[in-house]
């Protein structure tokens, strides 16, 4: 699968039902207020990127890079947020069930409980406030590969989907083996090509590969795995993988230590079911 | 540099007697420098009165810099007279909305339809030229350098910071400056004021020490309290602004529709009593007064 073609595609694709059907419900509301319409296109991954990737195109020239719908809100006004939201929201809409077989219901809140999860990590971690949105923002889009995937390689996903689950292997292992490339090669080349931050790009093409360096990537990397060890939503990848040396140095705990460190996360749960329903 | 104010009128052309002494024009500065190259700054109605001051057997090198595409900018572009003549050049600059993903070339093609005006787009005479401009890079006219920042409004919108001949200004256009959407007691709250924080810094940075600052003012802090998101400053908020950048002449422009000119000279006298100290001066925008910086 050739870089170009990935990016044609995503053009092409459309966001997440719910989010649509509240950011049309939204837009209609005069009363509805800047941080509603944040929220949800915080919430789908299709909006988030569309958007970003907007504001990061080299002829809009933004001196900074802009990883967060918050930080896109600052700079360029949430009407114009919205109103970009309101045109990714009018291409069609994603299908919950697809030829792959993938439930792009589960996937969303695996997305969501990752980026809360990463996000909490983050400041567990002592991250600066300011910072904390590119670790939502990556827990976020870390597997936005597979969506398009799903959408546009559907035979080929869902033999790796098959593969995986009969066999208990790494999803990213028989992405390889049918589609020539990992989801995570994947969303690390839109990233690039979109113009995100370097360490977001990093994050997410490291995401099952922490290296020793970014934090942003191992807070990721173990976001993961917890999302997947409770089994709150599911990305169609079963293993939940053991933490690599540069992790456990750093966090100084394993899997079922951080989860109880995490406390209680129900509400994190029921924020992003909310979504969902 | 020189400065004309040829439309201060926020929204919509306000002729009658209310408003003779400030002018009923929306949104139009001309700008001179020593020699004599002619930068507009926004093409609302105004732009047809600085047609009329222009030399009609001269021919006319004009560059007009949008802020941004709502009516009361662009109105006046199609009635720009020079555009009908053969021999003008009329440099047309703006940004893109990521919107539409289009450039500020859509401001005359839009207005240009059968629809809503006799003449297309491929009968004027005039060569005109349209440029797109990014955020925090720098155009040159003649010895004049223009470099625009992104301010809050419902839209895309350019500050535009206009260096020249050893003199400065700065014309918001229409500018909000940015608040925080979260209550303080919301979680997202500390984070996005942290945003909200840095740009309003990088906005000061871009205004800082100009010889005159250009802001729109529409409302009184009591109007804002029911206005709030719709995209316009305060007269407070302006003069907040002006202290910040150390500027040296403030000028308050897009007078609200509804205010006469006697609610513009009381607003204005209230303003200079209750900032005495302020070390800058404070100037009501008015039609075809002439200012060297
Ligand atoms: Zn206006
Ligand atoms: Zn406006």
């Amino acid at each position: 699968m050739h870089i170009d073609e990935l990016v044609t595609l995503v053009e092409k694709m459309p966001a997440f039902p719910n989010s649509v059907q509240r950011v049309v419900e939204l837009a209609s509301d005069i009363n509805s207020s800047g941080k509603d319409i944040v929220v949800v296109i915080e919430s789908d991954p299709v909006m988030t990127v569309k958007i970003l990737k907007a504001i990061n195109s080299p002829f809009y020239g933004l001196p900074r890079k802009i990883n967060s719908i918050q930080r896109a809100v600052v700079h360029i006004g949430i009407n114009t947020i919205k109103n970009m939201a309101l045109s990714v929201a009018a291409i069609g809409v994603l299908k919950p069930h697809n030829k792959a077989g993938f439930d792009t219901g589960k996937f969303l809140l695996h997305s969501l409980m990752t980026a809360a999860i990463c996000k909490k990590l983050g400041e567990t971690m002592g991250v600066p406030q300011n910072e904390l949105s590119d670790y939502y923002v990556a827990g976020l889009l870390h597997d936005f590969g597979k969506v398009v995937f799903a959408e546009f390689k559907a035979e080929a996903f869902k033999q790796s989907l098959q593969k995986s689950a009969e066999q208990q292997l790494p999803l990213h292992h028989c992405e390889n083996e049918f589609i020539g490339i990992d989801h995570s090669q994947a969303g690390a080349l839109l990233a690039e090509k979109w113009a995100f931050d370097a360490s977001l790009v990093e994050a997410i093409n490291h995401h099952h590969t922490p290296p020793q360096s970014s934090l942003l990537t191992q807070c990721l990397f173990v976001a993961n795995q917890v999302s997947k060890q409770l089994g709150i939503g599911d990305a169609g990848n079963p293993i939940v993988e053991a933490f690599p040396e540069a992790v456990s140095a750093h966090f100084g705990m394993d899997l079922n230590e951080v989860i109880e460190s995490l406390g209680d996360l129900s509400t994190l749960k029921s924020e992003a079911l909310s979504f969902i329903h | 540099m020189k400065l004309i104010f040829r439309g201060v009128r926020g929204s919509i052309p306000t002729p009658g007697p209310g408003t003779v002494k400030y002018g009923g024009n929306t949104t139009c500065i001309e700008i001179r420098t020593a020699s004599n190259e002619l930068i507009i700054l926004d093409a609302g109605t105004g732009i047809h009165a600085l047609a009329q001051r222009l030399n009609p057997r001269e021919t006319v090198n004009a560059h007009i810099f949008i802020t941004h595409t709502h009516w009361d900018h662009i109105q006046g572009l199609p009635f720009f007279m020079p555009i009908f003549m053969p021999n003008n050049l009329i440099n047309i600059y703006g940004g893109i909305d990521p919107v539409t993903n289009e450039g500020i070339q859509r401001s005359m093609g839009v207005q240009l339809q059968y629809s809503f005006f006799p003449i297309r787009e491929a009968e004027l005479k005039a060569k005109l030229n349209y440029h797109t401009l990014l955020p925090g890079k720098t155009v040159s006219v003649g010895e004049a350098r223009i470099t625009p920042t992104l301010l809050n409004h419902p839209v895309l919108n350019f500050g535009y910071r206009i260096d020249c001949d050893g003199q400065s200004l700065f014309f918001t256009g229409d500018y909000e400056p940015v608040y925080n959407i979260y209550s303080p007691e919301d979680p997202d709250h500390d984070e996005y004021q942290s945003y909200v924080e840095a740009k309003l810094a990088e906005v000061a940075q871009a205004m800082s020490d100009v010889d005159a600052l250009i802001v729109d003012a529409s409302y009184t802090d009591e109007e804002y309290r029911s206005k709030q998101g719709w995209g316009h400053g305060t007269y407070r908020s302006a003069l907040s602004m002006a202290a910040q950048a150390h500027a040296k002449k403030l000028f308050l422009t897009h007078h609200d529709p509804c205010r006469s000119d006697r609610q513009l000279d009381r607003i204005h006298q209230q303003l200079q009593q209750e900032n005495r100290d302020a070390p800058f001066d404070i100037l009501m925008a008015r039609e075809g007064i002439e200012y060297t910086l």
